[in-house]
């Protein structure tokens, strides 16, 4: 009821101790649409879906390179998101100066969530998801961050994080998507289209009992490769240590 | 005698451009008066693009800093524009970043070379300010003055001093004009103490930039 009076602004408590604006700003970011990321020993994955205002737009971009090591998949408001990017851009660049070598992904979480929680007027944080080299952060709105070897954000996110965890294999969708790889040897590298079908295909491949692929109707937009522990960058990802075909729910 | 902020480390750079090509080279030797401080390590060029690279001689520690400097520039210009820099932006950015010192200037005197968006060579020779003119092909550093009277003699291309200026492009194939800047290093090297060592040579054309190295004396 007093919702109204206290959430005009990031910087006022309610009488009970709630900050609405970053309630709010959590709330945006389960709104939006899923992003995922996963790592291996040797790679880490972030996967969203690429999401169109109505069939006549353009796709609105959610994973950005930060730097040749450092990447993000946001949900949420996706105009915060760049603002984001562009100041960790800004920030990864100013550490290659002053000190001479790429910036810890550690430093940029913080960093990050110190400026989301630093109660900047107006500036409504979104959910991030952090892909550094063999690490997934996770930066939310109210400023907390925690590293993952697998994490799901946005809308949907529960049933991506089932799949992620327990099977760590992607489930081909005829939704558009965007996937970024970063691992040893390998820069941060954003796949579009063209070059993901070579892994979906492969997935295809193997996955045989997997009559639900058709059905994507019914299911949650995943979007996600599996971790390719111990693989040739170049080479598609196999089963990865999942112990072969495991039965894939279908349900959220 | 009052301390000075400025210090020269000699060597020379030079570019020469084609029809379709741009050779970029620069010695590889620092110096302080009379001592060498290294011969080898100390690279002048930096390459910021499969089209563009930039060369600097004088002061090391500014070159470093204005390399650096422009290294991220051109970073962050990828990432607004989703293209590398071309040759002419390149260009035009080096000037406003030197003239931003006008005060207190970064003591190098540069060159910008490469492939413009039409394919053909270029190099841009700067002071140490900013002012800078398209030409075929310029030295600059401690071996300038040994060097650019042999360029202007036998690369085939028209005068750059011509009024009205005409186009300076070497009419010499890649082969013939790389030649030729080896035999002038290696000249300016048995004149100029501050040029020796090494030589480290950019060839940029339509399918990269390729790198080589030439010995020269160590004396």
């Amino acid at each position: 009821m007093f919702r109204n009076q206290y959430d005009t602004d990031v910087t006022t408590w309610s009488p009970q101790g709630r900050l609405f604006q970053v309630e709010y700003a959590m709330e945006a970011v389960k709104q939006g649409n899923c992003a995922v990321g996963l790592r291996s020993d040797t790679h880490a994955v972030l996967a969203t879906v690429k999401r169109s205002e109505s069939e006549l737009s353009s796709y609105q971009r959610k994973v950005f390179k930060i730097d040749d090591h450092m990447g993000i998949a946001i949900a949420g408001l996706t105009a915060d998101g760049r603002v984001l990017c562009r100041y960790m851009r800004n920030e990864c660049l100013n550490h290659r100066i002053g000190w001479g070598h790429k910036a810890a992904p550690a430093n940029m979480g913080c960093v990050v969530a110190l400026d989301a929680g630093s109660l900047v007027a107006l500036i409504r944080q979104v959910l991030m998801l952090r892909q550094v080299l063999l690490a997934v952060y996770n930066t939310c709105p109210a400023g907390s961050y925690y590293e993952y070897k697998a994490m799901s954000i946005g809308a949907r996110a529960q049933a991506s994080a089932k799949f992620v965890v327990v099977v760590g294999k992607g489930m081909p969708s005829t939704l558009p998507k965007e996937v970024a790889v970063v691992g040893k040897g390998m820069p941060f590298t954003l796949l579009e289209e063209g070059g993901i079908q070579p892994y979906i295909a492969a997935l295809k491949e193997e996955d045989q009992p997997m009559a639900t692929d058709q059905d994507t109707a019914a299911q949650p937009p995943q979007q996600q490769q599996g971790a390719t522990p111990g693989q040739g960058d170049a080479a598609p990802p196999g089963s990865g240590g999942d112990g072969g075909a495991a039965p894939m729910e279908t349900s959220g | 005698m009052s301390w000075s902020p400025y210090v020269d480390n000699g060597g020379t750079v030079l570019a020469v451009a084609g029809e379709d090509y741009c050779i970029v080279a620069a010695s590889t030797r620092m110096s302080a008066g009379f001592d060498i401080m290294t011969r080898q390590d100390s690279s002048k060029v930096l390459k910021l693009s499969d089209k563009v690279v930039v060369a600097s001689a004088g002061m090391q520690a500014d070159m470093r800093t204005l390399h650096k400097n422009l290294m991220a520039r051109h970073v962050m210009y990828q990432y607004n524009h989703n293209k590398p820099m071309s040759l002419p932006a390149a260009a035009q950015l080096l000037s406003n970043t030197l003239y931003y010192k006008r005060f207190f200037p970064y003591y190098t005197f540069n060159l910008v070379a490469g492939l413009d968006p039409e394919g053909h060579g270029a190099v841009y020779n700067y002071d140490a300010i900013g002012s800078y003119e398209r030409s075929g092909y310029f030295c600059q550093g401690s071996g300038k003055e040994l060097i650019q009277p042999v360029l202007d003699n036998q690369l085939q291309a028209a005068s750059p001093l011509l009024v009205p200026p005409k186009n300076t492009l070497t009419t010499l194939p890649l082969d013939k004009a790389l030649d030729l800047v080896k035999d002038a290093f290696i000249s300016a090297g048995e004149r100029d103490i501050y040029t020796g060592d090494d030589v480290g040579i950019m060839v940029v054309t339509r399918d990269g930039v390729r790198k080589e190295s030439l010995r020269l004396k160590l004396d």
